[in-house]
């Protein structure tokens, strides 16, 4: 939590590792977790006399990636960002500089807020170093290995603007970016592997202020945990700092994840200087009309479409709530169509809803794979009474295990439900041989009818709908007490 | 005994089973035996490797399989391209035992068209000279007098042509890297249009400026090698789509008609020596006798050539030479950091000239002088640009000087850079503006020494250089063979 | 410089360097008198667009190959002495 009477702002610079075929400049495979020095050509290990040719499908991505984020697509042009580091093979980084792909653009969060999108360029990702020595640490490390599969693979940096206030924005702010880059089909998402990296740029001010403060950058935010742990521990480091009376020292700072505090790496006066000149082995990037118009026709539908059409279903402007949490769950696990086919078909979205954020979500990646008119015919069967909830939850494990009709799996699985009309004469039954009980019950002592229901589980060895049968129990009831 | 049998020669005599490729490939071995010691062209020699490449052309032959335009030709190529498993070293200490992984574009289409390459030829160290004097190896002396420079970067290439040990080589061209040494040494040179020739597998010096091309000892097998080499290729972001017209056919297409523009800024200039100057007055005059149209006109703008390359080209090399760090290949001098190891590789790996420019190129580039320095070189650039369009409105193909001085005595312009730099004053703007040049050799000034003079034409007008080179190469006054020169056994017919 | 060129300089390399390199700032300072202004610069020499290749993969280099030319090498990596900075 920001401490009261101040104000963060943050802005936030997230790299997207694209979800390529080939890297961004040759044709060695953009694949995570291969044997080191595997996906390496001259290209891409900057080999003397190399050169590099820029791969179709990552500036598609990038394209997608600013339509979604309503940016104008421009001409852009490569440049070169000059800088000695063992992980990257030219000592060079070819990346975009003052004229990017992608200029300001904008993307509201599930909350309604409006966070503005400076730029979205492209560039390549460096190798990896491995520090190895007694600490495993940078300091004291006895030597360093680098591998350079990752060197070249394409990235987008995506710029916000400061306009994010708190930790907890910040997070719905890189969720809901997350959302949109897997929806694009540009990113996996999966910050554990580093295919998404946020830095963050953070300066804190008194309420009410408009005036900015000394910024510091904070990098390695590496999941989503980890961002609102740096971000409360910074913004409060800095409030600390001004409300002792000290200034707060522009700087890059790394988040130390076991200490859960952000260390200083280098201030800015040693600002370095990368010596950017355009890529003389690269010619301008100027995307045509006809292929930014197919791109932008192809768009499939974002978060923010899908999370608008699940309130329609419940005819609301916008859920709130745990429903509102449950239509996140399905949001981010790309099940909202499961629910949407559910409702159409006539299921209760609330129900629709519920077993998809709980049942299917735990076990999402089966979930993405199920035949969806089999998911709706399931919901259908509970809906209707002819499977319980606990038999619905049963025949769901299965669909999603192995697939298959869930009349079939119900049956194989002896999870036959009792429609309406035998349920009633199960209930007739139980009332017959307790008579007293059932007076008793008439007569308003409640308790009973978990007695009955009991009666009706037993004969029916569990497999009546609870609901159901209080549901009946109630309907006979009413019925005998307006008899004469 | 006899000089070196030209390209075309050779590969009619293979074609016609007049001559093997391997004998002519041993002719060409000991003829470059005969001169290696005292001129010092390569930096490798590739004996077994040129043998395997002529017997897979005899194999050709004997099957009587279609073969290549080059078939059996003998070719040394410059050691700034990259030759698979064959150390490629750009005469520097720092790449001095790497052997690249892969062929560049113009070897590989080289081999393809049924070339021989015997070795990789020396040059200043990653081609940033004017003498072949910095390479790490040792200079590479001038057949014609062995007391003075090939001239360079492709020094190690003119110099091999021109004593007739090997008929053909591929050199590079920045800033005058063909024309200037095939100008001192008395050979043709051929700077084609930036983007006609594959950069991929050339070290990098100046990406925007680089080209590969020929030198001959005839203008007809500088167009033969060019025909093989050039055309796009997708491996080079900037090779051109359309590619150059073949050239052979336009060597017999005369000058009649044609109007040449005879530069003043490029015979005129501060610092060229008379006799430079009088071979430029007579190429023009057998230019005009062989019907072209010749006036003179003035490109001030060419004045600026020089100063905005050496802004440009040190920043693009600063940039392109950071890679050698020590980390993955080539030198290494430990050190007890990673910082340090290469500060110290870099230290130990790179000669003074290289050194030189990385300085000035980092300079250039920095914060604060971008603008000032870079850029504004850049801007230049366009002037320059625009001043050959509108010189290319009154005029077909220019004509001037390929350098201001003929050859000049080793270790003159070593400790004075800018002095060095001078002697491309008449090549650089060509390379500024992407375009295509070719010297060709014009008699010699007074002392014997070759004098070269330059044919600059528009983009993609390599024809036109071709058609106007044969011309002045028909009408040249005659060139001594060099006092070092290789004599050949082999029957070819020249 | 020669820091952000990481190459390691004696004294006196430095001081002929300076010299030298001064000689030829002062000429190529004539750039700076050029009547430039409203002139775009030139990055290539033509201007070409949208040179791209498709997304298609192509074989990479055998390991043993690539580190072959390494100067130090270990479990398929290239060895280097201790980092001691983070990349700026």
């Amino acid at each position: 939590m920001t401490p009261a009477g101040w104000e963060a702002v943050i802005g936030l610079e997230v790299h997207c590792e694209l979800r390529t075929r080939t890297k961004l400049f040759c044709g060695c495979r953009n694949e995570f977790g291969a044997p080191p020095n595997t996906h390496v050509c001259p290209v891409c290990l900057g080999l003397p006399g190399s050169l590099p040719v820029l791969n179709r499908q990552a500036v598609e991505l990038a394209m997608r990636i600013g339509l979604a984020l309503g940016c104008r697509i421009e001409p852009s042009v490569f440049h070169r960002k000059n800088y000695f580091y063992p992980d990257m093979p030219k000592d060079y980084q070819i990346s975009q500089y003052d004229e990017p792909i992608c200029v300001e653009g904008a993307l509201t969060l599930p909350d309604g807020s409006r966070v503005g999108i400076v730029r979205a360029h492209l560039e390549e990702d460096t190798g990896k170093t491995s520090h190895i020595g007694e600490s495993g640490r940078i300091h004291g490390a006895g030597y360093a290995l680098v591998d350079y599969n990752r060197a070249g693979v394409p990235l987008v940096e995506i710029v916000s603007a400061p306009d994010i206030r708190s930790a907890q924005q910040a997070r719905a702010y890189v969720a809901e970016l997350r959302g949109v880059l897997v929806a694009t089909g540009a990113s996996d998402g999966r910050m554990e592997e580093g295919s998404l990296r946020v830095d963050a740029n953070v300066s804190v001010r008194r309420a009410g202020s408009d005036v900015l403060g000394t910024r510091c950058e904070v990098k390695n935010l590496n999941s989503l945990r980890s961002l609102v742990r740096a971000l409360e521990h910074e913004v409060a480091r800095q409030v600390g700092l001004l409300e002792a009376g000290q200034p707060v020292v522009q700087e890059t700072r790394h988040f130390d994840e076991d200490r859960g505090v952000t260390v200083a790496l280098r201030s800015k006066e040693e600002a370095f200087d990368y010596r950017y000149f355009p890529e003389p082995d690269l010619v301008a990037l100027a995307p045509e009309p006809a292929w930014r118009e197919a791109v932008a026709a192809s768009q499939p539908p974002l978060p923010a479409a899908r999370r608008q059409a699940l309130a329609e279903l419940f005819g609301a402007a916008r859920l709130e709530g745990p429903r509102a949490e449950q239509a996140e769950t399905v949001l981010e696990l790309g099940l909202d169509a499961l629910v949407r086919a559910a409702a159409e078909a006539g299921v209760d979205p609330a129900l629709a809803l519920a077993r998809t954020a709980n049942e299917a979500a735990a076990q999402a990646e089966a979930a993405r794979q199920v035949d969806p008119g089999a998911y709706v015919a399931l919901l259908r069967m509970e809906q209707e009474g002819r499977l319980s909830a606990t038999q619905a939850k049963t025949v769901l494990a299965e669909l999603l295990q192995h697939g298959g009709d869930p009349a079939d799996i119900a049956e194989r699985l002896g999870l036959v439900g009792l429609d309406r009309g035998a349920l009633a004469s199960v209930v007739a039954e139980v009332v017959a041989a307790h008579p007293e009980e059932w007076s008793r019950f008439c007569a308003g002592e409640e308790k009973l009818a978990g007695f009955f229901t009991g009666q009706v589980m037993r004969r029916t060895r569990g497999q009546a709908d609870g609901k159901l049968v209080a549901a009946e129990l109630a309907t006979r009831r009413a019925a005998e007490a307006g008899a004469p | 005994m006899s000089l070196a049998p030209t390209a075309s020669a050779i590969a009619a005599a293979v074609r016609s089973g007049e001559v093997r490729a391997s004998e002519v490939l041993e002719g060409c071995l000991e003829a470059i035996d005969q001169v290696e010691g005292q001129l010092g062209c390569f930096v490798t020699l590739t004996p077994e490797l040129a043998r395997a490449q002529a017997e897979a052309v005899d194999a050709q032959v004997a099957a009587g399989a279609p073969l290549g335009p080059l078939a059996g030709v003998p070719v040394a190529v410059k050691d700034n391209l990259c030759t698979a498993g064959v150390p490629t070293t750009c005469s520097s200490r720092i790449l001095a035992s790497w052997r690249p992984p892969y062929d560049a574009t113009a070897v590989a289409r080289l081999v393809a068209a049924g070339a021989v390459v015997v070795g990789k030829t020396n040059l200043d160290e990653f081609a940033m000279g004017s003498s072949t004097e910095t390479s790490a190896f040792g200079p590479t002396r001038n057949p014609y007098d062995p007391s003075r420079v090939p001239g360079g970067s492709s020094g190690g290439s003119a110099a091999v042509v021109a004593a007739g040990a090997v008929p053909l080589a591929l050199g590079t061209d920045t800033g005058g890297s063909i024309r200037q040494p095939a100008a001192l040494c008395g050979v043709v040179g051929l700077k084609p249009t930036y983007g006609a020739v594959s950069r991929y597998g050339l070290i990098a010096f100046a990406s925007s400026l680089d080209q590969v091309g020929p030198l001959a000892q005839t203008v007809e097998d500088a167009a033969a090698l060019l025909d093989a080499i050039a055309g796009h290729d997708p491996m080079d972001s900037t090779s051109l789509p359309e590619g150059v017209l073949p050239c052979h056919r336009a060597l017999d297409r005369g000058v009649a008609g044609l109007r040449i523009g005879l530069v003043r800024e490029l015979v005129e200039a501060e610092g060229i020596e008379p006799g430079v100057r009088r071979r430029v007055e007579d190429a023009a005059e057998a230019l005009a006798a062989a019907g072209a149209t010749v006036e003179p006109v003035s490109v001030p703008e060419l004045a600026l050539g020089l100063p905005a390359y050496y802004l440009i080209a040190p920043a693009e090399a600063s940039s392109n030479l950071a890679r050698y760090d020590g980390v993955r290949y080539g030198l290494r001098v430990d050190g007890a950091d990673v910082e340090e190891m290469q500060a110290r590789t870099r230290a130990a790996g790179f000669g003074p000239e290289v050194k030189r420019r990385i300085l000035l190129g980092t300079y250039a580039l920095s914060a604060g002088y971008y603008d000032a320095y870079y850029a504004q070189a850049q801007r230049v650039r366009t002037l320059i640009v625009r001043a050959f369009e509108r010189a290319y409105e009154q005029a077909d193909l220019l004509l001037g000087a390929t350098t201001p001085t003929t050859a000049f005595p080793l270790g003159a312009k070593v400790e004075d850079p800018l002095a060095m730099y001078l002697s491309d004053v008449f090549t650089i703007p060509t390379n500024l503006a992407g375009h295509p040049a070719l010297s060709v050799p014009f008699g010699t000034d007074d002392a014997g020494l070759p004098v070269g003079v330059q044919l600059l034409a528009p983009a993609l007008a390599e024809p036109s250089l071709v058609a106007a080179g044969a011309v002045l190469e028909r009408s040249a006054p005659a060139l001594p063979p060099p006092p070092v020169a290789a004599s050949w056994r082999l029957g070819v017919p020249r | 410089m020669a820091r952000l060129a990481r190459i390691a300089l004696s004294p006196e390399e430095l001081d002929r360097y300076a010299q030298q390199l001064a000689a030829v700032l002062e000429h190529a300072a004539q750039v700076a008198a050029a009547p430039t202004a409203g002139v775009p610069p030139t990055a290539h020499p033509f201007a070409l667009v949208n040179v791209l290749r498709d997304d298609e993969p192509r074989p990479s280099l055998d390991p043993a190959v690539v580190l072959a030319e390494a100067p130090a090498a270990e479990d398929g990596r290239f060895k280097v002495p201790p980092i001691l900075g983070e990349a700026p």
